[in-house]
């Protein structure tokens, strides 16, 4: 945690202290309210995840292991840190720990809304492309997406893998935080229909690149590109995770001023769709930009369509403006050396400035 | 969706096999209670429709639908020799429902009679309306019996035994709904059941179409508005004399209420009278004889007319004709004459008005009379059902095919706005005719005979009309 969060985190408390002083609003909803943001204001600056990261590092003191994790090498970290995959027996106490959080996540008027809403235009738009690839006889119109790995990077409580794996597809949600894994499998644990369909695992998608390239029929990263601090690798990453032939998603924002006031300013502080800090307008990408970086990846874009939300109906809908929020669909190129022509004249430029 | 990169935990192995060998070691079976993805509640025409409407459904055949009635199975049905009272007036937007999974050719099978056209007229004044489509051709409705209906539902409903379980004698007494207080259920994300027999029964989405009295609007704790009219229906099958055909409902509004004959046959009519309940007490007590004379003298009357209003309704018809010549159509005829009233048919139920302010929760949704009842003078309210009925279908299809949990309150919201938006101001248009025609005061008739006669004229308010009554 950095110094600008921790203060923001003070700045925060501050004001709703003053906020019950002076407005003595009564009732427990409020003070439910007040602490829930708190709790996940908290969150969005990764406060539980230092908690843990912390827990684990006195761990390594007790067993007499003074390496930091910075310090090791990687085979030292996939030994020291190997977690259970994917925790399906969890115990009761974690699973009442978390169910708190995970109604937080799940509740659909909440703090997540607009991306629960959000489902009824990425979730059609996975499953056409998909569904494209079926022929009539395989078609199952309970369960479309019956046989296709998906790949759902940046999970969280697992909003968008668990109506994905509903429609018959197998998932495999990533999450960096530990604590978002847990709220999610604390939800999926009460749905016997699908538990079965859906692992959620605790890594990085650099990880995961490693040991699983080419094995997913599709890979979504569904408002997560606006989040990391290095969107090339994530989009290198999931270019290489999905098999040839396959389907890259992304949802996210666009790099525009317009985008800074409706994304930043109005959502956080005006409107509070979101909390304060969500966003940072740096790390936007232009869909220029991703498409092409999709292309250095052998990834084409199919399509890039805008989406709107509309604050007061709480709905998303199309639209061909895609200068906030945007969806972009890309097919990798089904076999690797048809090689792009950007990346080979960049790297010829290269070879021959070596030269 | 807060997400640090920076945490890195390494995996070096294969991920996906051995998570399946996990996952499958650990499925256990339920605990405490059986589970259902859709649970109705209440057997009757519309959550029986509901059912039917489901199990018809592609996209849910994969779900575990039950249906719970509190009734007993009544088997195979027999149509009857004799006309059940309760009647109702199917509309088009409920035949195409029905039709949609094979009731309504059940139910032409069995015994149904088409309205051509509808006469409203009142007491007090010369002044009515008369509905039709053009050249008669379209039924304007169809009056069918309650037991008919139902049976027809069952019967589609049982042909899709692999898709609905129907349990009979079943009743919910006791719902722990998600997110009411603190007790270990409450955090379970689903509605518990506890059925009669002392079971427990878990579900994603519950749906009330437990009636007027529902027990499940009742545990969603949903405001309601309640209003009783203080007025009885008196319903009956009535033997009609000579007549050309039997094929036009009629509407007499009286002050105390509006009196109705809906065909059923060449020669019957159902009755349904709307009076005081002290006159309905006393008409039930009436010998047949005494009854038939009763229910001409209102069909036939005009000891209340109002001598102001007629004349002013005379002038104004003058006008109007002047600008709108009449085209024929829409001409007055007159009611039939009552000679006899079927043995032991006359019965008689309390008339009120109940509207659920909410129709759903998370997991909770109301469907029918559990959500709204009408006064019966348009025959509106079993249709506003089973529009509720095809609504709340093709809402949880939205929801399903995009992968959706089918109790999740985002679809379940649209269900409410969408059918408020249609059910509201057909209940107020309906409140308001009743009141409006409760009174003898002269200003007042003068308005509404006035304002009948110039609806009755001009032909594009009536279709107006005739297509809202329709949907």
């Amino acid at each position: 945690m950095n110094m600008r969060q921790a203060l923001g985190t003070v700045c925060q408390c501050a004001k709703l202290a003053r906020k019950i002083n002076c407005q003595r609003l009564e009732g427990e909803r409020f003070y439910g309210h007040s602490a829930s943001r708190v709790l996940n204001s908290l969150r969005q600056m990764g406060f539980f995840e230092s908690m843990i990261s912390r827990g684990t590092y006195h761990q390594n003191i007790r067993h007499n292991s003074y390496t930091t994790m910075e310090e090791m090498t990687p085979e030292e970290k996939a030994c020291k840190f190997q977690r259970p995959i994917a925790q399906t027996t969890i115990d009761e106490e974690e699973v009442s720990k978390f169910s708190a959080l995970s109604a937080l996540w799940w509740d659909e008027g909440g703090e997540f809304e607009a991306l629960h809403s959000l489902n009824e235009l990425r979730v059609p738009l996975i499953r056409d492309a998909l569904v494209s690839k079926k022929t009539l006889e395989e078609y199952n119109i309970a369960r479309p997406l019956d046989g296709f790995w998906i790949l759902d990077i940046g999970s969280g409580g697992g909003i968008l893998s668990e109506p994905l794996s509903r429609l018959g597809a197998s998932v495999i949600g990533v999450d960096a935080s530990e604590e978002n894994i847990k709220i999610a499998q604390a939800h999926l644990i009460h749905d016997h229909a699908i538990r079965e369909r859906v692992k959620y695992v605790n890594t990085t998608v650099e990880e995961i690149a490693k040991t699983q390239a080419g094995k997913f029929d599709a890979v979504v990263a569904s408002e997560v590109l606006e989040h990391v601090a290095d969107a090339n690798m994530l989009v290198s990453s999931a270019c290489q995770l999905v098999k040839p032939g396959g389907s890259v998603f992304f949802t996210t924002i666009n790099k525009t001023r317009i985008a800074y006031v409706a994304g930043v300013l109005l959502a956080e502080n005006v409107l509070r769709l979101l909390a304060p800090g969500t966003h940072d307008w740096e790390k936007f990408v232009a869909p220029k930009d991703l498409s092409y970086m999709l292309d250095k990846n052998q990834c084409v874009t199919r399509l890039l369509h805008g989406m709107f939300y509309n604050p007061l109906t709480k709905r998303w809908s199309w639209t061909k403006d895609t200068s906030i929020n945007y969806a972009i669909h890309a097919i990798k190129a089904e076999s690797s050396d048809q090689q792009n022509v950007w990346t080979t004249t960049a790297e010829q430029r290269k070879q021959e400035s070596k030269d | 969706m807060a997400l640090r990169w920076s945490a890195v935990v390494a995996r070096r192995k294969s991920l996906i096999k051995p998570v399946h060998k996990q996952f499958f070691g650990t499925s256990r079976p339920v605990k405490n209670g059986e589970f259902a993805d859709i649970v109705i509640s209440g057997g009757g025409m519309v959550g029986a429709a509901m059912a039917c409407a489901l199990a018809n459904n592609a996209l849910l055949r994969d779900k575990r639908i039950v249906l719970l009635e509190a009734g007993k199975d009544t088997g195979e049905f027999v149509v009857p020799d004799q006309f059940s009272n309760r009647t109702c007036a199917l509309n088009p937007a409920t035949v195409r429902l029905l039709s949609s999974f094979g009731s309504w050719q059940e139910i032409e099978g069995m015994r149904c009679f088409s309205a051509l056209r509808m006469q409203v007229w009142e007491s007090c004044a010369d002044a009515m309306i008369t509905f039709n489509n053009s050249d008669m051709s379209e039924p304007l409705a169809y009056i069918v019996e309650n037991d008919v209906i139902l049976a027809a539902i069952m019967q589609a409903l049982k042909s899709k035994k692999d898709r609905v379980e129907i349990r009979y004698d079943t009743k919910a007494t006791a719902f722990d709904l998600p997110g009411s207080g603190d007790s270990e259920e409450a955090k379970m994300p689903y509605v518990k059941l506890t059925l009669n027999d002392r079971s427990v029964l878990k579900t994603k989405l519950l749906i009330g179409a437990d009636g007027t009295n529902s027990d499940v609007r009742k545990a969603s704790g949903f405001h309601t508005i309640n209003k009783d009219y203080d007025q009885s229906g008196v319903v009956a099958t009535l033997m009609l004399g000579e007549g050309v055909s039997n094929t036009t409902a009629w509407q007499r509004f009286l002050p105390t209420g509006p009196i109705a004959l809906l065909p059923i046959s060449d020669t019957m009519s159902s009755l349904v009278w709307s009076t005081t309940k002290e006159q309905a007490k006393n008409l039930q007590a009436l010998s047949a004889e005494s009854f038939v004379d009763a229910v001409n003298d209102a069909l036939w009357h005009d000891r209340e007319k109002n001598a102001i209003a007629g004349r002013l309704l005379d002038g104004f018809k003058n006008v109007l004709n002047s600008v709108l010549p009449a085209d024929g159509e829409g001409v007055r005829q007159l009611p039939p004459t009552v000679i006899d009233v079927v043995q032991n048919s006359r019965a008689s139920f309390p008339l009120g008005l109940t509207h659920s302010s909410q129709y759903v929760r998370p997991r909770i949704a109301l469907i029918g009379d559990a959500a709204h009842r009408i006064h019966p003078l348009a025959g509106q309210g079993v249709n506003l059902g089973f529009s509720d009925v095809a609504c709340l279908n093709d809402m949880l299809t939205k929801a399903v095919s995009c992968g959706a949990d089918p109790g999740a309150l985002t679809h379940l919201l649209q269900y409410e706005t969408e059918r408020q938006r249609h059910n509201v101001p057909v209940m107020l248009t309906i409140d308001s005719l009743q009141r409006l025609y409760s009174t003898e005061l002269t200003p007042v008739v003068i308005a509404r005979s006035l304002g009948l006669h110039a609806v009755h004229s001009l032909p594009f308010l009536k279709k107006f009309i005739m297509e809202r009554a329709s949907v």
